[in-house]
């Protein structure tokens, strides 16, 4: 056996999924099933005066219509499941229907069950709601003005909380040579899997076993919030994440609809499905970032910097959703002086509710966000003293690690330095200043942005869980069982879903084994058969549950080596295991395979005195701490100053994320990091009338990146492994949103210098960076 | 999304397809590739009572030269359109246009004939057919009747076509060899319609004066245009980059643009200006 | 209850009936009456084409075109396009070169790719890339499946350079 780690491995999952035979949640079809849709609030903040739904109940096929009433007492609110302390957090939770008032459009109001999914749709369009409009807001700055409409009566100025972390003297600032103030905002983005949430629930009145099918990236913390709302023991409810079309973060929220499908199968004993449209999706599913960040930043003359603070104001939208108050809180402020070795950094944060669609994670969840204010910063800073942007990260960058940032974060690995000089070689920064410098010559405006990100992934231990009020832990389960052929199954508590670990993790395992990697299955993402776990995100899975993968491995070879060794009639120490084969110290002849171990294990006709059957293991591994993924980013793009438009001409990036143990799939994370980073710094954003209507609710006007926006994308590793796990993994799905928006942004506006421009706010749209030209042409 | 029920009746030729016009009494409606209608079905904001196909009548379908013009059947496809040798010889430039249109699969289903009596003002054809004198065949309770496109098209998603006639072919003018068209197209990102498109068909004398010019402009207002006053500016001129710059200013001079969350009005006329010029400059120069 | 009228179409080779309302849609036929799932429904504007299958030889969307107009087609899906133990050559391009995540928008993808092989055996990056407009993937950032293409046209001009392997293998997809 050779070693497959480090290989580019083709997928396991692949055969399913392009032959057309994989199952995704509207995949699923069981005898009897029944449809349910949700009617759905056209106001964004309403009183609800009457719900008639005869009508729709007169539909031949309709079997039943839920109004907020019917279901109040039947499911209990959706609660968040992080309430970060120490900010006086008021949390409103999602309620399943909405009773009284309607606090944003698209919230769910009734929910129809029909016998097909025509009828419920037909049945929607026969209830009437009647509203009394009440004001809307939808900008978090103009919730917090005094006469703005107040959303909960309980909640003054909408303000959810009020955060702080971190403390930055203020003589730093009054003495300080430079200082740099900017106002940056993090537009509201939506992830859009190209599968929308759905759910299938089935009730068995006999034994009361609930099973639900829902596109979930924690089936375990779903199950705790579904069974806790429903009133029923976990015990009694199975949540199943069949095959999944990406999550992105928008499928971490624990949301209303799959407990009602729930209800709905137990109240009418017949499965049910409910299936989102797309402009469904865009109204119901969890919205992200929209956080306006004002930052400001002392420095030296000569290029260092004393000190950060930032100042957030994060919509959370109209209710707290499931990670609503952690991603702009904690996973933002811990992270602000990004790269850079700053003795003093500040972070605070305001929490606002809205009449719009709750916020919550997306791909990088808070370190995006992060990372774009301290990278934009520091070309603002560079900009103001006259220095090349490169020269001020090098003057900064943390110069060894382990290092601790001003918020307490362990930075694990890696060579800072070395990174930012592989890119700047790989992209030939000096070559590609001086052609910049001819073409601004001849009135082209290329521009090169640069970030040299870093970022908190590999969620993590279960002590800062419970510090940071993470109503849960954050370890993970990795199972391995070792069948009597001496195949295996491996098991996990993570729930991936798109990235591939039922390959990576085979590598793991046909490696510690010495097996083929075809003799290996993977399962996740069904609470029956996994014991906890907590789930995928946070690039979590092959950090943590990757640990205890290796951790369960290495117990079974443990096991199976005492079991050879007694075989072989030897002491356990003069025995050797290497390439799947037991053999005994300087008599390699005598040997056992691990097929044999595994076969013998499992008859147990002759095991050691004492020693238990079978060959199994299990590990749950809590790190030690968080791990470090960070790089380097650089892009040259070119303006067409006639009309604003961007091109980007290339992009090359440089990370070290760790051990890596599949390159092809490590590098495909990162051009789908990328190309959502991309995503949000030219083209996408959510956008709401003032009355609260979305107005960007559909594919035709939310600007999904298409192949065509893309040049091929140069990117390469540089492997320094963690020292918190044992892979030394550090995570990769979320190198790319993390790094690219301020890379694009800062390459734009330095496209733009010949202008003036010092700051656009995203997506640079061209009419956006056209209008820049425009006015500063027209001024001068 | 989900279309409201309707009820469904296949018509096997064109006078067929006009009495159950006539029959249906303004609920029933058109559909032959779909592509413009069942979008807007599914979100039930056209809810037809009856829908009358007519997409098997064979004789809608193909390409012919009639003189100096060339006629496609209203069922011709994008696709069957661009693959078309006629089309290839004598109107490359639809052939660039057509490429323009959406993508590989709704070129593949949409229709030349549904395109124009969907009147979308975002569509690309319109801009095209208007810069090569296009001609809308009409069948009607009364017979055939010939439209130019100018007086077809008057509004976003309005046409003079008659409740109860159909739209049977449309035919463009065959630019003259001796000179140049072009369809350049400034994509919407996320739907792909044209937030602005710019055809231009031009010719110029031996010794340099344009003797032909024909500028239609979609996209930018609430329906594709003619840039006349572009026309008129560079008709009897010699094409020099001065006259061409001046008379792309005068692309959208008299048309109310259009505003949506991706431009405002301000920046369409602009890009009607920039594209105009741009396409003058690749027709001209 | 609307009327109902009968639909017959011969799918990955095999004809199936079904009585329908002619409002329902062709991707619904195929998933929901003839329980082919690996087409699929990724939006409701006819912009993200996960729901592409080839009709009568055409990649097209078959969330906007009604069942009872596709009445006598011959419709192949992702089912139809090659199995697990003979792959066709663009799901080879896609798995040898991790053309997809997730794989949910893969199918749709893979049939328009299937679209542009057909009139291309050579296509460029950017008439690839111009060919995949119809479709959306939020995963790969697209550069993999672009070199799934490349490979997967490679893999055909490999074959029809090869009489012997011709006879298996069509770019229409039909495996025979």
């Amino acid at each position: 056996m050779t070693q497959v780690i480090g290989k580019p491995i083709k997928r396991k999952e692949d055969p399913k999924l392009i032959t057309g035979h994989g199952q995704f949640t509207d995949d699923i079809k069981l005898p009897g099933m029944l449809f349910a849709t949700m009617k759905r609030s056209r106001y964004a903040h309403a009183k609800i005066k009457r719900i008639h739904t005869a009508e729709a109940l007169k539909l031949p096929g309709v079997m039943a219509v839920y109004t907020g009433k019917d279901v109040q007492d039947k499911i209990k609110p959706i609660r968040s499941i992080w309430l970060v302390p120490g900010c006086n957090l008021i949390p409103k939770d999602r309620i399943p229907l909405a009773v009284d008032k309607v606090n944003y459009a698209g919230e769910a109001v009734a929910m129809v069950v029909a016998e097909s999914r025509y009828i419920a749709y037909d049945a929607l369009e026969l209830i009437d709601v009647e509203y009394e409009e009440l004001p809307v807001v939808v900008d978090q700055e103009a919730a917090l003005a005094e006469a703005a409409p107040v959303i909960y009566d309980d909640v003054p100025k909408n303000i959810a909380f009020t955060w702080k972390a971190g403390d930055v003297p203020e003589e730093v600032f009054i003495n300080a040579e430079v200082v740099v103030k900017q106002r940056l905002v993090e537009q509201r983005v939506i992830a859009n899997p190209m599968e929308t949430r759905g759910a299938v629930a089935s009730y068995n009145p006999g034994s009361g076993d609930l099973t639900i099918w829902c596109t979930t990236q924690n089936p375990h913390i779903h199950r705790i919030t579904y069974a806790d709302a429903l009133g029923i023991p976990e015990t009694k409810l199975r949540i199943i994440a069949p095959d999944m079309g990406g999550g992105f973060g928008a499928k971490i929220a624990v949301y209303t609809e799959e407990a009602l499908v729930g209800l709905a199968a137990m109240q009418l004993k017949q499965p049910v499905k409910w299936v989102e449209g797309r402009q469904e999706h865009f109204l119901a599913t969890s919205h992200a970032r929209d956080q306006v960040i004002t930052t400001e930043l002392a420095g030296t003359k000569d290029g260092k910097i004393l000190a950060i603070r930032a100042k957030n104001i994060a919509n959370l939208g109209a209710y707290l959703s499931t990670m609503g108050a952690g991603v702009p809180t904690i996973d933002f402020g811990l992270m602000v002086t990004g790269a850079y070795d700053i003795p003093y950094a500040q972070a605070e944060t305001i929490g606002v509710y809205t009449n719009t669609t709750p916020t919550d994670a997306y791909r990088g969840a808070g370190k995006p966000e992060a990372s774009f204010q301290i990278e934009r910063m520091i070309n603002i800073f560079a900009d103001k003293i006259g220095m090349d942007p490169v020269e001020v990260r090098k003057k900064n960058l943390v110069a060894k690690v382990p290092y601790t940032n001003a918020m307490g974060c362990n930075y694990d690995s890696g060579d800072y330095h070395g990174t930012l000089a592989k890119a700047l070689e790989a992209i030939d920064y000096v070559g590609l200043k001086k052609e910049q410098e001819e073409a601004r010559k001849n009135g082209r405006l290329l521009g090169i942005g640069i970030s040299t990100y870093v970022e908190l992934c590999g969620l993590g231990p279960s002590k800062v869980a419970g510090a940071i009020g993470f109503g849960g832990g954050l370890w993970e389960n990795s199972s391995i069982r070792v069948h009597p052929s001496g195949k295996v199954t491996i098991f996990t508590g993570a729930s991936p879903h798109g990235q591939g670990e039922g390959t990576t993790f085979a590598q793991v395992v046909a490696d510690k084994f010495g097996i083929p990697l075809e003799d290996i299955e993977f399962v996740s993402g069904d609470t029956l058969i996994i014991s906890m776990g907590w789930g995928t995100y946070g690039s979590r899975t092959t950090p943590v549950a990757g640990g205890a993968l290796s951790i369960a491995a290495d117990r079974i070879v443990e096991k199976a080596k005492i079991i050879a060794a007694h075989e072989l009639g030897v002491p356990l120490e003069d025995v050797e295991f290497a390439k799947g084969i037991f053999s005994i110290k300087e008599q390699p002849d005598q040997q056992r395979t691990f097929k044999e171990i595994a076969w013998s294990a499992n008859n147990a006709w002759n095991l050691p005195d004492g020693m238990e059957p079978a060959l199994e293991g299990q590990s749950f591994f809590d790190p030690p701490d968080f791990v470090y993924p960070f790089g380097a980013h650089i892009c040259v793009v070119e303006v067409d100053p006639d009309t604003g438009m961007v091109e980007l001409k290339r992009y090359v990036c440089v990370d070290d994320v760790g051990r890596i143990i599949n390159p092809m799939i490590a590098e495909g994370q990162v051009h789908g990091g990328l190309a959502q980073g991309i995503g949000q710094a030219l083209w996408e954003q959510s956008v709401y009338s003032d009355k609260g209507q979305l107005l960007s609710g559909t594919f035709m006007d939310y600007a999904m990146p298409k192949a065509r926006f893309f040049p091929m994308i140069e990117s390469s590793f540089i492997e320094s492994p963690s020292p918190v796990n044992p892979l030394g993994a550090k995570g990769i799905g979320e190198t790319g949103t993390t790094a690219a928006p301020s890379v694009i942004v800062n390459a734009v506006i330095d496209a733009l210098a010949p202008y003036g421009v010092k700051d656009l706010p995203m997506p640079l749209t061209p009419e956006k960076v056209w209008k820049a030209i425009h006015e500063r042409s027209d001024g001068q | 999304m989900i279309p409201t029920s309707f009820d469904y009746v296949r018509a096997a030729s064109v006078p067929e397809a006009i009495q159950l016009l006539k029959n249906f009494n303004g609920e029933g409606k058109l559909i032959a590739g779909g592509h413009s209608l069942v979008p807007l079905m599914k979100f039930r904001i056209t809810t037809p009572g009856t829908l009358i196909d007519i997409s098997q009548i064979q004789e809608l379908k193909g390409v012919s030269k009639e003189g100096g013009r060339l006629v496609i059947g209203a069922l011709t496809t994008y696709a069957e359109a661009l693959g078309d040798p006629l089309v290839a010889a004598h109107l490359p430039v639809l052939a660039e246009a057509i490429q323009k249109i959406a993508d590989l699969q709704v070129r593949n289903k949409g229709t030349i004939g549904g395109n124009i009596a969907h009147a979308d003002p975002a569509a690309d054809l319109p801009a095209l057919a208007l810069a090569l004198d296009a001609v809308v065949h009409i069948t009607g309770e009364d017979g055939e009747e010939r439209v130019p496109i100018q007086d077809f098209l008057f509004g976003p998603f309005m046409t003079a076509l008659p409740e109860t006639s159909i739209v049977t072919a449309v035919s463009f003018a065959i630019p003259p060899t001796e000179g140049k068209s072009t369809y350049l197209k400034y994509f919407h990102p996320a739907s792909g319609y044209a937030v602005v498109g710019v055809a231009a068909v031009a010719r110029k004398t031996a010794d340099g004066v344009i003797n032909h010019i024909r500028v239609g402009i979609t996209g930018a207002g609430d329906c594709a245009f003619r840039a006349e006053n572009v026309e008129k500016y560079l008709l009897g001129k010699t094409a020099t980059l001065e006259n061409i710059s001046k008379a792309a200013q005068l692309a959208a001079d008299e048309v109310d643009m259009g505003e949506d969350l991706f431009a405002s009005s301000d920046y369409r006329r602009h890009l009607c200006e920039v594209y105009t010029e741009r396409a003058l400059r690749k027709v001209l120069l | 209850m609307a009327k109902k009228y009968p639909v017959q179409v011969k799918v990955n080779g095999k004809m199936k009936s079904a009585e329908v309302e002619p409002r329902l849609l062709l991707v619904h036929l195929l998933r929901d009456e003839f329980d082919l799932t690996g087409t699929h429904i990724g939006c409701d504007t006819s912009q993200c084409g996960a729901c592409t299958v080839m009709l009568d030889g055409m990649a097209v969307k078959s969330c906007t075109i009604l069942a009872i107009q596709a009445d006598g087609a011959e419709i192949t899906t992702v089912e139809g396009l090659g199995s697990r133990e003979e792959l066709h050559p663009i799901q080879q391009g896609f798995w040898e070169k991790h053309g997809l995540q997730c794989g949910f928008c893969t199918p749709g993808v893979m049939m328009a790719v299937n679209g542009l092989l057909q009139e291309n055996i050579n296509p460029s990056e950017a008439e690839i890339r111009e060919a995949l407009d119809g479709v959306i993937c939020r995963c790969t950032g697209y550069q993999f499946i672009v070199k799934a293409v490349q490979h997967a046209a490679e893999l055909i001009r490999e074959q029809q350079s090869q009489p012997v392997s011709l006879e298996n293998v069509t770019t229409r997809g039909d495996v025979s």
